[in-house]
């Protein structure tokens, strides 16, 4: 039988504010623990949330990012459970009115192609904190609670089950990973937990249109782990199917250990959260000014911009993908064209070049060693003849090794072309001369050894002679005698 | 002393007539003398009480005195103190003390009060008899063998026994109101929003408020002028500019428009309670205002309401008592489960184990809808009934509880005869609205009281309509005997 598999996923990003969503309380990471949690997270009695209005202005970006309606009033509701890294015994989040409805954004796969994937909604929350599991901590047989993230503000993104291919999954996560940065509402650290995933998977055989059921992968905090993940859980998926069994409905963990899914301990089992709202919350109204303000210095979106490349400077849909695959990046490239005016040297140039040198180095495009008007200098040489496009390559390691911007290397290093006709005259001639045999052969035919020539020029002059000069010089002092 | 109203203490303060460390002294006497026979104070603070008075006397000294400069009062168990245990009425917090101050406590302090304890109270505010308490029941100074009301029945016993100069309370659905009446006392509380809920032990969030119990109306107005206002760091607070409740209390009342809803006056009231609080009304048309029947048909649907409202957020309020951070945790738990279950059942008394279940049941999948979001439609209805009268009339009138106060242990096995007691009361608390109790004739030498409601924010006009009855009447002066 041939399977389809369909995915869904819930995205946890961490909030770029400076404190938590309902208290005062800082939201640096790396903090010692509970050095960062004030009587508000600690959940003291009497004690009482604020919403944080920052959280709320970065949640209306992403909501505009997203195409998406911004309500103008969502609640906070209390989802209530027992566990000891949740303070109060419930987690403040939205649940029937989230701040951010229904928006979509488009993913570019492999081929090029473009696919729009569905969000169903955004809404605000609260972080629990953190159980310490540690052997011998206080002496063994405790568990630690750190309550330092307790209370950090939350964006939890929930897509549509839109997705087909542990692929496309993983192009959507990034695409939200990128839009998020892009708009600097989370730096989207996925070491520190700034940006976790859970997917919703489940199988169902080809052209059917009922969803199966599905299963339900926790905190996933790489792209990696998304993919062999939900690849590992598909394959579970079809055998147990398979093999007369059916899939349970559950919660379950990726190992990358062993590079499989485990169903969660029993920590939630039937768990009914008791909705309600919090009625220490007004309902959140918020009015055109808000949005009008929060999203006065949104950038150019990713997906706008990628459009644009292609259109405007005539790149191609991956090229242009690539180039916005960060703001800073796709700002890097931008300032080279507008510095040289040539896009697609500078698009071959950014995608090339710099971004091996950036992999290699593993580095960000902010901390270049090669600015984009150092990149934008070395094209202008290339353009004006000083530099042959393969001495640039020189000139570009030159630079990236800290040797200054693309004139004093081509200085430094005499690297710039030979133009002087009158001396490549006296080296071609001075080259013929010295090659009897292959004048000979080139004039009775053989072409090829026209190429012979050019080596020799090349050579003696260490690379530097332009090529075209050479060919025409080349060309006439063969032919003539 | 004791007897003194506040105005004329704060004057006598600043005359030297005497000190706030010896009035404070005088008190801290009263408390340990006679306070063994009510039980109204859970902790009494007198080394920190002396020092706040000693600051009040210098203070009033150096002539930058604040105006509750000296006065002795009591803080209800529910509100946050820093240094002094807050126990909320409950095993559950015997050992907790507050690293910090409820808005209420602070700008009480900031005024120059002086605290001289903590009294008891129903556990986590969840009673009308003060016989929930972890600490024991208090004992109603007009009676020993009855109870003083509740929840805020420590605060009414003390301030009826000339045990403090008046007593923050709580009022959920009634908790100042009806043991004011049942200790013959003033009790306010204000609309919801109009103190801060900052560092006051939630109960039910949406219903809580904080208001004053004290020996007449101009008492309460000077304690009431410090308390109210708005607080950032309470989010339901209001925003409302707050007028001066002093400056209120003498404008005349003639033409005043008093509603009586007959929902009021029918089956349940004991007809003693009705023909004293008639005998009142009566005293208001002398005083110029007129009288009206008015219908408020929903209020049979309160008590019901409150009791799926009110146990819901208490269900989610209490459940950050589970033993982990701070509060009674059990001996020897030996999983997590075993933690939260005996830290949480021996830290709770029956009624609060009671009313976080019956909460829990009306928030589960399947019952939300038939229960709370229906009670919350109900509690619209509710508030649309006064809207509608307040169109017509300028204050509601009636009984504060249909009885006077019952004995000990009467209702104890009985839960729902139990909260019939606030059946008058609740409606206001989920219309938001401001409600007040002022005594009126004795019944059989029992208190009777008078509720006054009035339209949002507009306690000073509560406040200036109890203050002329208490001008031309005495049953506010009356001391339960033994504690004159």
């Amino acid at each position: 039988m041939q399977w389809e598999t369909v995915i869904g996923l819930e995205i946890h990003t961490q909030l770029a504010t400076q404190s938590k969503i309902f208290s005062g309380a800082s939201i640096a990471f790396g903090a010692s623990p509970n050095t960062q949690a004030c009587a508000i997270d600690l959940g003291l009695p009497g004690v009482l949330p604020v919403l944080n209005a920052e959280a709320v202005r970065l949640a209306v970006r992403f909501g505009k990012a997203i195409g998406a309606e911004v309500a103008p009033r969502s609640v906070f509701a209390r989802k209530n459970y027992f566990y000891p890294d949740l303070p109060k015994g419930y987690q403040i989040s939205q649940y029937e009115l989230p701040i951010v409805g229904e928006g979509r954004v488009e993913i570019v796969l492999g081929d090029g192609a473009v696919k729009s994937i569905g969000v169903t909604r955004a809404h605000l929350e609260e972080d629990a904190g953190k159980s310490l599991h540690e052997e011998n901590l206080a002496g063994g047989g405790y568990t630690g609670i750190d309550l330092n993230r307790a209370g950090t503000p939350l964006l939890e993104i929930v897509s549509e089950p839109d997705m087909r291919t542990p692929q496309e999954a993983v192009a959507y996560a990034r695409k939200i990973h990128q839009l998020v940065r892009w708009i600097g509402i989370s730096d989207g650290n996925m070491q520190e937990g700034s940006f976790r995933v859970d997917a919703n998977v489940s199988v169902r055989p080809l052209g059917q249109t009922r969803f199966g059921t599905r299963t339900e992968i926790k905190n996933l905090n790489s792209f990696r782990f998304i993919e062999r993940a939900i690849q590992f859980e598909v394959e579970r998926q079809i055998d147990v199917i398979e093999g007369g069994g059916t899939i349970v409905q559950e919660t379950r963990l990726y190992d990358p250990e062993r590079d499989e899914t485990r169903p969660m301990r029993s920590k939630e089992e039937a768990n009914d959260y008791r909705y309600f709202p919090d009625p220490d919350l007004l309902p959140v109204e918020i009015d055109v000014a808000f949005i009008v303000d929060a999203v006065a210095d949104l950038p150019e979106l990713p997906d706008s911009m990628r459009e644009r490349f292609h259109t405007q400077y005539g790149l191609g849909e991956y090229d242009a993908s690539l180039l916005t695959a960060g703001r800073e990046l796709a700002q890097y490239f931008e300032a080279v064209v507008q510095a040289t005016a040539e896009p697609k040297l500078a698009a071959n140039w950014v995608n090339g070049e710099l971004a091996a040198a950036l992999n290699r180095s593993e580095i960000e495009i902010a901390r270049s060693p090669v600015s984009a008007a150092m990149l934008a200098g070395l094209i202008h040489r290339i353009q004006d003849g000083t530099v042959s496009g393969k001495l640039a390559k020189q000139v570009f390691e030159a630079m990236w090794s800290g040797e200054g911007d693309a004139d004093s290397v081509i200085q430094a290093r005499g690297l710039r072309q030979i133009t002087d006709s009158g001396e490549l005259e006296a080296m071609i001639a001075a080259i013929v001369a010295a090659n009897p045999g292959q004048v000979e052969q080139y004039r009775a035919g053989k072409d090829k050894v026209f190429g012979f020539f050019v080596g020799q020029v090349m050579k003696e002059s260490k690379g530097k002679a332009n090529p075209q000069q050479v060919n025409e010089i080349l060309m006439r002092v063969l032919a003539s005698d | 002393m004791q007897n003194k109203s506040i105005a004329q203490m704060a004057a006598e303060l600043r005359l030297r007539t005497y000190s706030s460390v010896e009035l404070t002294r005088h008190y801290l006497e009263r408390i340990a003398r006679l306070d063994p026979r009510l039980n109204s104070f859970i902790s009494v603070a007198s080394e920190s009480a002396l020092t706040a008075a000693e600051r009040a006397d210098r203070a009033i000294a150096a002539g930058d005195a604040g105006p509750l400069a000296g006065i002795p009062i009591a803080h209800k168990d529910i509100f946050c103190t820093a240094g002094i245990k807050t126990s909320c009425g409950s095993r559950m917090l015997d050992n907790f003390v507050a690293p910090y101050d409820a808005t209420v406590v602070e700008r009480l302090a900031a005024a120059g009060a002086v605290v001289l304890g903590k009294t008891n109270m129903d556990e986590f505010a969840m009673g009308s008899s003060n016989e929930t308490s972890y600490y024991g029941p208090v004992h109603n100074p007009w009676d020993a063998d009855r109870v003083p009301g509740g929840s805020s029945g420590g605060s009414a016993a003390a301030v009826a026994a000339r045990l403090c100069a008046a007593a923050t309370g709580t009022d959920t659905g009634g908790s100042i109101r009806q043991p004011a009446a049942l200790c013959g006392i003033t009790g306010i509380k204000p609309t919801y929003g109009r103190c801060s809920r900052w560092g006051m032990i939630a109960f039910a969030s949406s219903l809580d408020q904080a208001g004053v119990l004290a020996r007449s109306a101009a008492d309460a107005a000077c304690l009431l002028d410090e308390m109210a206002g708005f607080d950032p760091r309470d989010s339901t607070s209001a925003d409302v500019a707050v007028p001066d409740y002093v400056d209120a209390l003498d404008h005349d009342i003639a033409g005043l428009r008093i509603g009586l809803p007959k929902e009021y006056f029918g089956e349940g009231l004991d007809p003693r309670v009705a023909a004293s609080v008639q005998d009142a009304i009566k005293e208001y048309e002398r005083l110029g205002a007129t009288v009206k029947e008015i219908s408020l048909p929903n209020s049979p649907l309160s008590v019901p309401v409150y009791y799926v409202v009110a146990p819901a957020e208490c269900s989610s309020n209490l459940a950050r008592f589970d033993g982990v951070r701070y509060g009674h945790r059990c001996e020897n738990p030996k999983d997590l489960e075993d933690l939260y279950k005996r830290s949480r059942a021996e830290g709770f008394g029956d009624e609060v184990q009671r009313r976080i279940m019956i909460g829990t049941y009306v928030l589960s999948a399947g019952y939300y809808d038939a229960y709370y979001l229906k009670a919350q439609k109900i509690r619209h209805l509710i508030a649309d009934d006064f809207a509608r009268a307040f169109e017509e009339v300028d204050v509601i009138m009636g009984p504060t509880a249909p009885t006077t106060a019952f004995p000990l242990g009467a209702k104890t096995d009985d839960p729902v005869a139990m909260y019939l007691n606030d059946i008058y009361t609740i409606a206001t608390n989920l219309a938001g609205l401001p409600g007040m109790s002022i005594p009126v004739e004795p019944v059989d030498g029992l208190p009777v009281g008078l509720q006054i409601i009035g339209n949002s924010f507009q306690e000073a006009r509560l406040l200036n309509v109890a203050h002329r009855f208490q001008h031309v009447t005495h049953w506010h002066q009356g001391a339960p005997s033994g504690f004159e």
